[in-house]
């Protein structure tokens, strides 16, 4: 058994095994992509950056029942409504604080007329704090942006809900 | 102006010299263009291993990749601790990457192409590279810092204790070439039994220079995880790129020993003639890649030492079996009448 384990030794049966292994990964396929110019696949509930979203007709969805307001967990929305001239309810302030938010994503399960939604952004790091502090023109831009994806993502979702 | 070309002084030592800083220049400019794409070829090489790609973003490939790192470095701050010796800690950086280019003067990139063709070359290379353990040294010291320190140490007895078995490797390389001249220990005849009898020296010798140029699996005196980087951990930007130059450029170093001694220097591999046609520089390039390889395929397979194992590999391994070894040879080559 001595005289095995010193045979073993001397001729590096274990350093060449492990090395031969080493040597085999080499020209195995890459697990990694290419970040930036390469992204991984996303879920269709993925819950990125906020957006508010319009109706085909460019009319705003929300109504301003302010159930995202009260059950966001993280206090992060503030909304404030009147009646607007043609006397339907809309808000004059939606603002989400990005830094507060925990991307549960029950104010977009709460919406009755899905306005407020996490669309599939992730990429909205700022050099600033207050750049996260997004208002009601911010989210209805995002909406504007991202409409297409969302829209497909929901009804993609849809049989689940 | 004709006269002065005609001078004696022109003849004599204008001329000469001129040469012979070309000569310095090119070796020079072609090691450290070696060690910038050496850094590439580690990360691609340690990255493939480990199935990921590598620098990619600096120009196709990420090609680029070590000309922005060396710009980067060169435009950092240089920050020198309050506490340290401050001529020490600028010269130690100096010392040991002017000590791994310094070496290059007597490697025979082919056959008389070398810029100082002296008789003890093996010597001269043997000295100067274990010169090297001056630098860490005086850097861990002159840092003034816990962690350098004991890199520094760590260094120094790593450096010494793995010296004593490269040199009875050297030493039976030489019983079996009979010469100290780096030019006449490629070209000697060297016939096929001697080098099997070589060959276990080479595995020793191998796993030396791994040690004596502080590489993984006996980075100790780095030490990332312990200790932070080790000797190196109080240097920044342009002290720490040549630092890093040095390494590499000692790395080369030891290939090129390694490719010299034991793998025939610029001739075709394996004494095959149908070769020979392939000029003795892109044969020594390939050879000195090769063992190149071999230190980076080694870093991506295996952990550190710990310090003790370390000790006691150099110690009751190396040294006993190199010793035997060189009695084997020195015994069998007289036995066989074989001395050169």
């Amino acid at each position: 058994m001595a005289l095995d384990n010193i045979a073993r030794s001397f001729l590096l049966t274990e350093i060449v095994q492990g090395m031969a292994l080493t040597f085999k990964y080499m020209f195995k396929p890459r697990v990694t992509i290419n970040y930036p110019y390469e992204k991984g696949p996303i879920s269709p509930r993925f819950r990125g950056e906020h957006a508010l979203r319009r109706y085909p007709n460019g009319e705003e969805r929300c109504i301003a029942c302010k159930l995202c307001e009260a059950i966001c967990p993280a206090l992060a929305i503030t909304i404030e409504a009147e009646p607007r001239d043609d006397g339907s309810r809309r808000t004059t302030r939606y603002d989400i604080d990005m830094t507060k938010c925990i991307y549960c994503g029950l104010c977009a399960e709460a919406c009755p007329v899905d306005a407020i939604v996490e669309g599939p952004n992730f990429e909205f790091a700022t050099e600033t704090r207050e750049e996260l502090f997004y208002n009601k023109d911010r989210l209805l831009a995002n909406g504007d942006r991202w409409e297409a994806q969302i829209a497909a993502n929901l009804a993609k979702d849809a049989p689940y809900r | 102006m004709q006269e002065f070309f005609n001078s004696l002084f022109w003849t004599d030592y204008g001329l000469p010299g001129l040469i012979m800083v070309g000569q310095i220049g090119a070796m020079i400019g072609v090691v450290v263009f070696a060690v910038a794409y050496l850094t590439y070829a580690e990360r691609k090489v340690l990255g493939a291993m480990q199935r990921r790609q590598g620098p990619m973003t600096v120009g196709p490939f990420g090609l680029l990749q070590p000309i922005a790192d060396g710009v980067k470095l060169l435009s950092k701050e240089t920050i020198i601790p309050s506490q340290a010796n401050k001529p020490i800690f600028i010269l130690a950086p100096i010392m040991l990457f002017t000590l791994a280019l310094v070496a290059w003067a007597v490697i025979p990139v082919n056959y008389k192409w070398v810029i100082a063709d002296i008789n003890v070359g093996v010597l001269y290379l043997f000295a100067i590279s274990s010169m090297g353990v001056y630098g860490i040294i005086m850097a861990g010291w002159a840092s003034n810092s816990k962690y350098a320190f004991l890199g520094a140490m760590r260094s120094a007895s790593q450096m010494v204790s793995y010296e004593v078995s490269m040199g009875l490797v050297i030493v039976t390389v030489l019983l079996c070439v009979g010469s100290l001249n780096l030019t006449d220990v490629v070209m000697a005849d060297r016939p096929f039994w001697v080098q099997i009898m070589l060959l276990p020296m080479l595995v020793v010798f191998l796993v030396s220079i791994l040690a004596e140029t502080n590489r993984a699996p006996f980075d100790l005196p780095e030490g990332e995880s312990e200790l932070s980087g080790g000797f190196m951990v109080e240097y920044s930007a342009m002290t720490y790129a040549l630092f890093f130059l040095g390494e590499y450029a000692n790395m080369i170093l030891m290939s090129a020993m390694t490719t010299i001694l034991f793998l025939g220097g610029w001739l075709p591999p394996f004494g095959i003639e149908a070769l020979a046609f392939v000029p003795g520089i892109i044969w020594f390039v390939l050879k000195i890649c090769a063992v190149l390889f071999f230190f980076i395929w080694t870093r991506a397979t295996f952990p550190r030492y710990r310090y003790d194992q370390l000790m006691r590999l150099g110690w009751k391994v190396f040294l006993p079996f190199s010793l035997l070894w060189v009695v084997v040879v020195a015994g069998v080559l007289l036995t066989f009448d074989a001395l050169p």
